[in-house]
């Protein structure tokens, strides 16, 4: 579990993180949401001590990030694995030699032994055969899996994770959501994630905190964000018009003016007349 | 102003501070310090080898033109290729070809690591970057470059030697003379501690550079450009400090 209290970060006079605080629960995964400039690749940079913050506290399973001094700090993450919007992947080394970069510099295990836990991870994120091609032979989405792999190499308490559906299609984003989702599960990871995709919110939501010019704004899951009352959230939320029909449709149906079958008649009703787009069309 | 030239001075210093700490596994920094010899070493040979020579016979060459009188011997000739090739071409010149080819290679390469992010990435594993990525590359130039300079200064001497044989100048025989004739080997020495000055300058500065660019492409360019501009510039401060206080 990491806690964060009242965070605050300003890079010379301008204030990115005004005083925030949450709780990233162990096992979960939690999301870290907001529009461009709201100050969340900030607050992702301080948890894991790319950026000092101004003031304030993060704990780490009740051990103060920010107190400790570098070695100690050295040691938290250790812990930590991380997950890159790019990837990050190593483009002069092998995928196989990429992962296992963390076990050559941190563990004195003999070659077979790291070659098992790289053999292992890899088929963990699907990638078997892929050991010996380089980043640049891959498609984004491998390259997602790659960094997925040498990110919980080392059994990582915390995963951290920067916008992992940019750049990849529909579907391949389903599946790096699921794969994360089933990670954190699985081995009982703190997962942070940064994102802007509104599927892997519904997916994948735990816990979702949204944030707005540098403050929380919200806090909650993927089942309570589509009730939410919060305007800035909504305006967030469903800025696509779909999405906002989506939405519409289900509190309606929640409210049962319309039929789980959604069919014409309960759409045509006359509480919901806007919900169907081009309805004279069909 | 002043605080515009001395804030990246003082970051410099500050790098230069941050590379030492305990290496997390001295076998990882051996094999890279090793990786960073052999990229820089052997990657330069070719270069260096050509330059070295044609300097030799050009300096030959255009030495005997201006050395008409009957009174001046010929092995005068060798002599003056000698020392301007051990005391000046060779750690000098040979300094600044490397800042532009290793120094823009040390300054793309890291630029590239900080924008991909591949720095951050090694800094959240728990690895001191000052430490794996900037100080293998430095102490590699500080083993390697010498040892290019020497060379250097073997094949400029030699290049002269062909030159001043083949166009009919001066004898091989008369070449060597001149060789042997009023060697200083303090002269050796001197050139010595300008390459080992040089080759810190012209890897450490276009790390610094490189490990602190911000933004993308273009700026990894303009972070290569100003590393090899500034190395060039601090190699001629240094080696006209060096002269005047040590010859």
């Amino acid at each position: 579990m990491i806690e964060v209290k009242d965070l605050r970060k300003g890079f010379n006079d301008k204030t990115v993180l005004n005083g925030v605080s949450a709780v990233m629960k162990a096992g979960q995964c939690n999301l870290i949401i907001g529009s461009s400039g709201s100050g969340k690749t900030v607050f992702m940079k301080c948890l894991v001590g790319l950026f000092k913050p101004d003031e304030g506290d993060i704990a780490y399973s009740g051990q103060s990030f920010t107190q400790m001094n570098t070695e100690q700090q050295k040691e938290i993450r250790k812990e930590i694995g991380m997950l890159f919007q790019g990837s990050a992947l190593f483009s002069s080394m092998t995928v196989e030699d990429n992962v296992i970069f963390p076990l050559d510099m941190f563990t004195d295990w003999n070659r077979k032994k790291k070659m098992d836990r790289v053999n292992e991870v890899l088929n963990r994120v699907n990638l078997e055969g892929a050991n010996k091609k380089f980043p640049a032979e891959i498609s984004g989405g491998m390259m997602k899996r790659v960094g997925i792999a040498r990110a919980i190499v080392l059994n990582p308490k915390y995963l951290f994770v920067d916008e992992p559906n940019s750049g990849l299609d529909p579907q391949t984003s389903g599946l790096i959501d699921k794969l994360i989702m089933e990670i954190t599960k699985e081995f009982n990871i703190t997962t942070v994630i940064n994102t802007h995709d509104m599927n892997s919110v519904m997916e994948i939501g735990d816990n979702i905190v949204y944030m707005y010019q540098g403050d929380k704004e919200w806090e909650g899951n993927n089942k309570e964000i589509i009730f939410s009352k919060n305007q800035r959230l909504n305006d967030f939320i469903f800025a696509s018009e779909f999405l906002k029909d989506a939405k519409d449709m289900r509190q309606l149906e929640e409210t049962g003016k319309i039929s789980n079958e959604r069919n014409m008649a309960d759409l045509t009703h006359d509480d919901a007349p806007e919900l169907v787009p081009n309805q004279e069309s069909k | 102003m002043i605080e515009k030239i001395l804030s990246p001075v003082g970051k410099y210093f500050m790098m230069l501070k941050g590379m030492f700490s305990m290496p997390e596994n001295t076998k990882m920094y051996w094999k890279e310090f090793m990786h960073q010899c052999s990229e820089i070493g052997i990657g330069s040979l070719g270069i260096v080898a050509i330059i070295s020579f044609f300097i030799g016979a050009v300096s030959a060459i255009q030495t005997a033109y201006q050395l008409t009188s009957p009174l001046i011997p010929l092995s005068t000739i060798s002599q003056i290729v000698r020392d301007t090739v051990i005391l000046e071409f060779a750690p000098t010149l040979v300094s600044i070809v490397l800042a532009g080819v290793v120094g823009s290679k040390i300054a793309g390469e890291l630029g590239n690591m900080r924008v991909s992010e591949q720095i951050d990435a090694l800094e959240i594993m728990g690895v001191n970057t000052k430490a794996y990525l900037v100080l293998p590359k430095i102490l590699a130039s500080i083993v390697v470059i010498p040892m290019l300079i020497v060379l250097a200064m073997i094949l400029g001497i030699y290049g002269g030697r062909v030159a001043g044989s083949m166009s009919g100048i001066l004898s091989n025989d008369v070449f060597d003379k001149g060789l042997r004739e009023g060697f200083l080997p303090y002269n050796v020495f001197f050139s010595l501690i300008k390459a080992y000055t040089f080759a810190f300058i012209l890897s450490s500065i276009p790390a610094f550079f490189g490990y602190h660019v911000e933004g993308g492409a273009l700026e990894i360019g303009r972070a290569s450009t100003k590393a090899v501009v500034v190395s060039c510039i601090t190699i001629l401060f240094a080696d006209y400090i060096l002269s005047a206080l040590l010859l």
